[in-house]
């Protein structure tokens, strides 16, 4: 019993983590049709941010409960920037391009700017553990469990709430949602998709560079920081349906809990499986298991 | 059409490149192990280029067939270089002719994100198990070629050079050959335009196919050199979807103008790579992903448009661009 609590509590904190990590990204591939690879820098720039920022507050005396903002702040500023500068500096050239070419354009950005995190940050780990001690632990089947790890299935919810809520009841959310069906469309009623997608990169920056910050206290944070994360957040977008934000949520919980199951019963497959998930998802609904439906064009 | 004298350049480089094989320093002969062996994959990658077809996952077939030698040579009494790389030559193929039966339904951002997702499920059984070497691989015993051995480790990479540019030679005019012929001229028809393609009478998934298992196989044979070469196996840097983006980059910088061009791009790439790391360690990825940009945005022709333009001929063929 204890063990299935465990299992089901590690799943949904880890899918509580994967929603979060590409929620960005699955917004980015409905609205701009991009695949977009420097969802790993956006984490990592995200994470790098924050737990720098939370080592200077703690150096500077500032009380632990600060780096909670701080790591908000870090997502907001760091989406805003490298969100900008990609978008204006390298993708508004390449929208009349082909879907693959634009992959590649956002790998080599994901290459360059892995190299300026370490021009920038230096090789040597980053720790911020301020917000994750403030916060202790909790008895939860049996074993110890730190509180901060549970917050994130707090914060996933508040964000699928907040996507679900703008999508559907905003004047914004319907602008999204007409260049979601047809941006041509779209154009000719008027509507400036310019500034949509400018809109569009920036919050999904923010929602990866979130990821990372908010992630950056449990973990030491190092070179190569969001290369995993890149091809974890594929297949949870990939299982989900590339494009829809319920499908992050499933594509999330899928993966979260059969990994959670694979580390304690059978670890040696813990990378498999999400994989084999992914893999088995696309042989039979490529469109992914809640893809947005498309309009039929003639 | 310009008369092909594709074939007539590679003997002559084939020639030359042997002959200087015995010649120049052994840090060099390295360099070419390990670009020539990287070029045989990146023709394979070319291959499904030329049709708009991106993997992302062909780590998958590199890392096969590196592993597959590593295996081999480690578990069983073989040592033979040729077996090896028909070992993993065979077991590339195989698994590329079976999975093409699923991938060739696939398209755009579907085909390289099902690719990615195969060639990570080979890399999650690698990391995750310790008999096959898990998260630091092994080294492999140098291997005989036709029973010969060599005492003298520089000797034995000579002779392994030797060989793999006679590979790559066959692999280049055979590549040439399929590209000339019926089958291969459909590729550039498939990029423009499937639906005509069907009316003309061709299976496209067919040809998609076909393609596909040949870039496995070549992917395959070049991961078996690559092994050989470096003398070790390990996950990170041949089957992880670095990897992939490395061979997918490699691509780019060659250009699809030529089956020539992947060698001159692998070239470039590896002596970029020792150069960049030498000097500036922390930025060699800067470089790659600044270059992928600089070929995207300015020279859709990659390495080989600039060797073009700077020979003062057009590509033979009317070689196809990045756009149409």
């Amino acid at each position: 019993m204890n063990t299935a609590i465990t299992i089901v509590l590690d799943g949904l904190v880890f899918s509580s983590y994967l929603f979060i990590v590409s929620v960005g990204l699955t917004i980015i591939f409905g609205v701009m049709k991009i695949l977009n690879v420097t969802h790993g820098s956006f984490y990592a720039w995200g994470a790098y941010t924050a737990a720098f920022l939370i080592g200077l507050a703690a150096n500077a005396g500032w009380p632990d409960w600060a780096g909670f903002a701080i790591i908000f702040l870090s997502a907001i500023l760091v989406g805003l920037v490298l969100g900008l500068v990609l978008e204006r500096g390298i993708l508004q050239f390449m929208y009349h391009r082909d879907e693959v070419l634009i992959v590649l354009a956002t790998f080599g950005s994901f290459l360059v700017l892995e190299d300026v995190i370490l021009l920038v940050f230096g090789v040597n780990p980053y720790f911020a553990f301020q917000p994750m001690v403030l916060l202790g632990s909790v008895q939860l089947g049996g074993i110890a469990r730190d509180t901060y790890g549970l917050t994130l299935i707090g914060l996933a919810v508040v964000l699928a709430l907040a996507c679900w809520l703008v999508l559907t009841k905003t004047r914004w959310g319907k602008l999204l949602s007409a260049v979601i069906f047809d941006r041509e469309v779209s154009v000719a009623m008027g509507l400036n998709v310019t500034r949509v997608y400018i809109v569009t990169f920036t919050l999904g920056a923010m929602f990866g560079a979130l990821g990372g910050a908010y992630i950056a206290p449990t973990v030491s944070v190092a070179p190569g920081f969001g290369i995993d994360v890149i091809v974890l957040s594929f297949a949870v977008v990939v299982i989900g349906g590339m494009g829809s934000v319920p499908g992050a949520m499933v594509g999330a919980l899928a993966v979260g809990l059969v990994r959670a199951l694979a580390v304690h019963k059978f670890p040696q497959f813990e990378l498999f499986v999400i994989y084999a998930v992914m893999a088995t998802v696309l042989v039979f609904r490529p469109e992914g298991l809640f893809a947005p439906v498309k309009a039929r064009k003639i | 059409m310009l008369r092909d004298r594709t074939v007539q350049g590679l003997t002559v480089a084939l020639v030359v490149l042997l002959v200087a094989s015995f010649f120049v320093p052994s840090w060099i002969v390295n360099q070419m192990l390990f670009a020539s062996a990287r070029a045989i994959a990146v023709i394979g990658l070319m291959v499904l280029w030329r049709t708009r077809l991106v993997s992302f996952g062909h780590a998958l077939y590199f890392g096969l067939g590196a592993y597959t030698v590593a295996m081999v040579s480690r578990y069983t009494p073989v040592t033979d270089a040729f077996l090896l790389l028909g070992a993993a030559a065979a077991l590339a193929t195989l698994l590329g002719f079976l999975i093409g039966f699923i991938i060739r339904r696939y398209r755009d951002i579907f085909f390289a994100m099902l690719n990615l997702a195969f060639s990570m499920i080979l890399y999650g059984i690698l990391v995750k198990t310790e008999a096959l070497g898990s998260t630091d691989g092994f080294t492999i015993a140098a291997p005989t070629f036709f029973g010969m051995a060599f005492e003298d480790a520089q000797e034995g990479k000579v002779a392994l050079l030797c060989v793999l540019l006679v590979v790559g030679w066959a692999v280049a005019v055979g590549v040439q050959m399929y590209l000339q012929s019926t089958l291969g001229r459909l590729t550039t028809a498939i990029r423009d335009n499937e639906i005509r393609v069907e009316y003309l009478g061709y299976s496209v998934e067919r040809a998609i196919h076909i393609k596909y298992v040949l870039s496995a196989l070549l992917a395959g044979i070049g991961g078996g050199f690559m092994a050989l070469a470096l003398g070790q196996v390990d996950p990170d840097s041949m089957v992880n979807w670095t990897a992939s983006g490395e061979l997918v980059f490699v691509t780019i910088l060659s250009g699809p103008g030529s089956v020539a061009a992947p060698f001159i791009g692998s070239f470039v790439f590896e002596i970029l790579r020792t150069y960049a790391f030498e000097w500036m360690p922390h930025a060699w990825q800067m470089i790659v992903g600044g270059t992928l940009l600089v070929i995207i945005f300015f020279m859709p022709g990659g390495m080989w448009a600039l060797v073009t333009r700077l020979a003062g001929q057009r590509a033979a063929g009317g070689a196809p661009g990045m756009e149409r």
